[in-house]
């Protein structure tokens, strides 16, 4: 079922999505710490012009976070 | 009683400590580091207590330099910062978040305070939080309500404060299976997040009731937010602000400026007349009192910057700059970050290179502090309107803009584009620390209104810390320059004053235009006119004199003493206005072979000069405090006066 899976980065705007999980990278403690664990409910918001960093609402407050970093994370509808 | 006060970021943390403290609070920096230590007094029943806020963080394992500071304290007994008392700050609209963070200080054992603040917020977000269900799983905890904003629960957070001490519940942990895990364990670490939030999303609908409003809250926060983040209307919006900011610094601020400048004018005079004649009466009014005026003549200008940066941070505007600037300021190797310290860097580079601090990443911190100088700061200007009322022909281009104002703009793009050009250069051959990739992982906090007593707070003490980092170097270079013109080898001053006693008799010119002259030829045979005489070979290429030389020596101190060193060395008065009389004896000034010193050549190359070249050691020193190491203020040095030296020399030979 990977293929229900999409990265962060590719999730449409508007879109509540649900969290798979954080790719292992230098960032993943500090993604997680910041509440995107497995389950966590998101909703892409915004981005940037250029379409780069882009704004998240992770179950009550906005991150903004680039494009690389939103490539780690894994996502469902 | 050491009382610790933490929390994540934007939780109105400053709020509490402001509330708690009031003014008694000092601003200093944790020892070794660079990070910002507020250190203030709580009294509590007539005993004060020393409070410490700790820089804002999401989790106990730091993941920068300032949040390193958190751990290093909280991991070890013997740390003289290691609290009694830990009061953590909760936006209590975001417990979620919020929790993780205070549920890794619970256990740590130590009595701790949880403030809900926010609580307003968390009110009209239909947020209702169960107190006592929320004690079960923090019991050893006291728990309080606030809105520091209005400055409610000052009182509750005292007496929770108190009672921590005979708080005699069980020590039960939030979660007993972890143990604080090392800095570089990131394995650990993460599975610390995940096990935490598992058990913060498995506990959170016990307390928190969420009643989401019918018509969506966040619709208004977020319209407002795809304005400002608009491919056009963003940074349309952005340029708009900025235009009001800097016709606030560089216009309206020259009222207090002048004001000031004239009262230390006057008081110079003053003490010069007052005081018997002598060596303790100049060292007064000729070097203390004018060194302290040229740091003084500052603080209008620094105050009202940071006055904007501070209100549009408050308000949350300031992140939703970051976030657009972020991809345009990627491929110079700078980051969304950097805006704010080039920004400051058009008034003072001083607390600019220190508003670096904000940039996790160290490439792109370096990158930007060794950028920031070159933006035009306000101790330019005086530089370029004498050059450009001098050099540059006051007639209008393409029928409608002055060419001087032209040329003033140019010179400011140039600061920017070559700040910008050299930060892609060092992009290049700088080696990250680390093999952390840059990013940018920063919170975009809900849109406020500024709360003034906290904008009033931050503005005194960043004008205070500039005063006292500045206005120490500055004065001490004022006082070396003093001495330095005022004294030189022998008894060549005297023969000199005797030469022009005897020209001034023989040609019975009047009392003021003697006195003048005097100064002029004490100014050129003292120490430091022998130095401008000395470097004469080395600037001469660029098309100066000695006498050019001696007003670059002194602008070492701050640019702006290049004009009041001008106006001695041709014995008139810098009457810190329009200058004609200096103009007009500048534009007389002519060479040995008959042809004049001051063309659009020389000129222009001054103006190149005083763009790029590093003078302002007050600056350096911050440089050297921010990186740490000298080799990086050497290479600063080096880099920007070489690119002056070039510049000058170019221009300079383009255009005679």
């Amino acid at each position: 079922m990977a293929s229900d899976f999409i990265k962060l980065s590719k999730a449409k705007i508007g879109d509540y999505l649900v969290v798979h999980s954080v790719c292992g990278d230098d960032l993943r403690a500090q993604l997680l710490e910041l509440g995107l664990t497995m389950g966590s409910k998101v909703k892409k918001l915004y981005t940037a012009p250029f379409g780069d960093p882009i704004a998240v609402d992770i179950e009550g407050f906005v991150l903004s976070l680039r494009k690389s970093e939103a490539d780690l994370i894994l996502v469902m509808n | 009683m050491k009382v610790a006060l933490l929390g994540n970021p934007n939780t109105g943390k400053s709020s509490i400590f402001n509330l708690l403290t009031g003014l008694r609070q000092q601003v200093g920096n944790f020892a070794g580091v660079t990070v910002e230590k507020k250190q203030g007094t709580l009294k509590i029943n007539d005993v004060y207590h020393q409070i410490i806020d700790f820089p804002g963080t999401y989790s106990i394992y730091p993941h920068s330099e300032d949040e390193k500071v958190v751990y290093n304290v909280l991991s070890n007994k013997d740390n003289t910062n290691y609290p009694d008392v830990c009061v953590v700050v909760l936006d209590a609209s975001n417990l979620r978040r919020n929790l993780f963070f205070f549920s890794q200080i619970y256990d740590l054992g130590l009595p701790t305070v949880m403030v809900l603040n926010m609580i307003d917020v968390a009110d009209r977000n239909n947020i209702t939080i169960s107190i006592d269900e929320l004690k079960k799983h923090f019991p050893a905890a006291e728990i309080v309500t606030s809105n520091a904003r209005v400055k409610l629960g000052k009182n509750r957070i005292i007496d929770a404060i108190k009672k921590t001490a005979t708080n005699n519940a069980s020590k039960t942990l939030f979660i007993d299976s972890l143990s604080l895990a090392t800095v570089d364990d990131t394995e650990q670490q993460e599975k610390e997040a995940e096990i935490r939030f598992a058990k913060i999303d498995e506990l959170l609908p016990s307390f928190v009731q969420h009643k989401p409003h019918p018509t969506k809250k966040e619709t208004w926060s977020n319209k407002v937010d795809k304005v400002l983040t608009h491919p056009f209307w963003g940074y349309f919006i952005f340029a708009l602000i900025l235009m009001v900011i800097f016709q606030f610094i560089f216009s309206f601020a020259t009222v207090p400026m002048d004001f000031i400048e004239e009262q230390f004018g006057l008081f110079s005079i003053w003490i010069a007349q007052t005081l018997p004649d002598g060596l303790f009466n100049d060292l007064l009014s000729k070097g203390i009192i004018p060194g302290i005026g040229g740091v003084a003549v500052f603080i209008p200008q620094i105050a009202i910057l940071f006055f904007f940066l501070t209100v549009l941070e408050e308000t949350g505007y300031m992140a939703r700059v970051v976030f657009i600037m972020d991809k345009l300021m990627r491929p110079f190797g700078l980051n969304g970050k950097s805006v704010v310290p080039l920004i400051s860097g058009a008034a003072c580079a001083i607390p600019a290179v220190m508003a670096t601090r904000t940039i996790s990443d160290w490439k792109e911190r370096m990158i930007t502090i060794m950028v920031t100088p070159l933006i035009s700061c306000s101790a330019r200007i005086p530089v370029y309107t004498l050059l450009i009322s001098l050099v540059i022909p006051n007639t209008t281009v393409l029928g409608f803009i002055n060419l001087q104002g032209l040329v003033l703009f140019g010179l400011y793009a140039l600061g920017v584009v070559s700040a910008l050009g050299v930060a892609f250069f060092l992009k290049l051959i700088i080696k990250a620390k680390g093999k952390k990739k840059s990013y940018l992982l920063m919170e975009i906090p809900a849109y406020k209104t500024p709360r003034w007593g906290n904008v009033g707070i931050t503005v005194f003490e960043k004008v205070k810390l500039f005063i006292l980092d500045a206005g120490k170097i500055i004065l001490a270079i004022s006082i070396i320059l003093w001495a330095l013109a005022s004294y030189g080898p022998g008894d060549r001053m005297e023969k000199a004053v005797d030469h022009i006693e005897q020209v001034a008799q023989e040609n019975q010119v009047d009392e003021d235009t003697k006195s003048d002259m005097i100064a002029s030829a004490e100014l050129e045979n003292s120490y430091i006119g022998i130095m401008g005489k000395f470097i004469e070979p080395a600037i001469a290429p660029l098309g100066y004199d000695w006498k050019m030389g001696i007003s670059l020596i002194t602008s070492f101190a701050a640019r702006e003493i290049f004009v009041g060193s001008l106006a001695t060395i041709y014995s008139t008065h810098d009457d810190g206005g329009e200058n004609i009389p200096l103009k007009q004896k500048l534009l007389k000034e002519k060479r040995a072979d008959g042809t004049p010193v001051y063309t659009l050549a020389s000129g222009v190359s001054l103006l190149i000069f005083y763009v790029f070249a590093m003078q302002c050691m007050a600056t350096m020193a911050v440089v050297k405090r921010e990186t740490g190491s000298w080799s990086w203020t050497f290479y600063q040095f080096l880099l920007f006066d070489v690119i002056a030296y070039a510049g000058a020399f170019l221009s300079y030979h383009l255009l005679s």
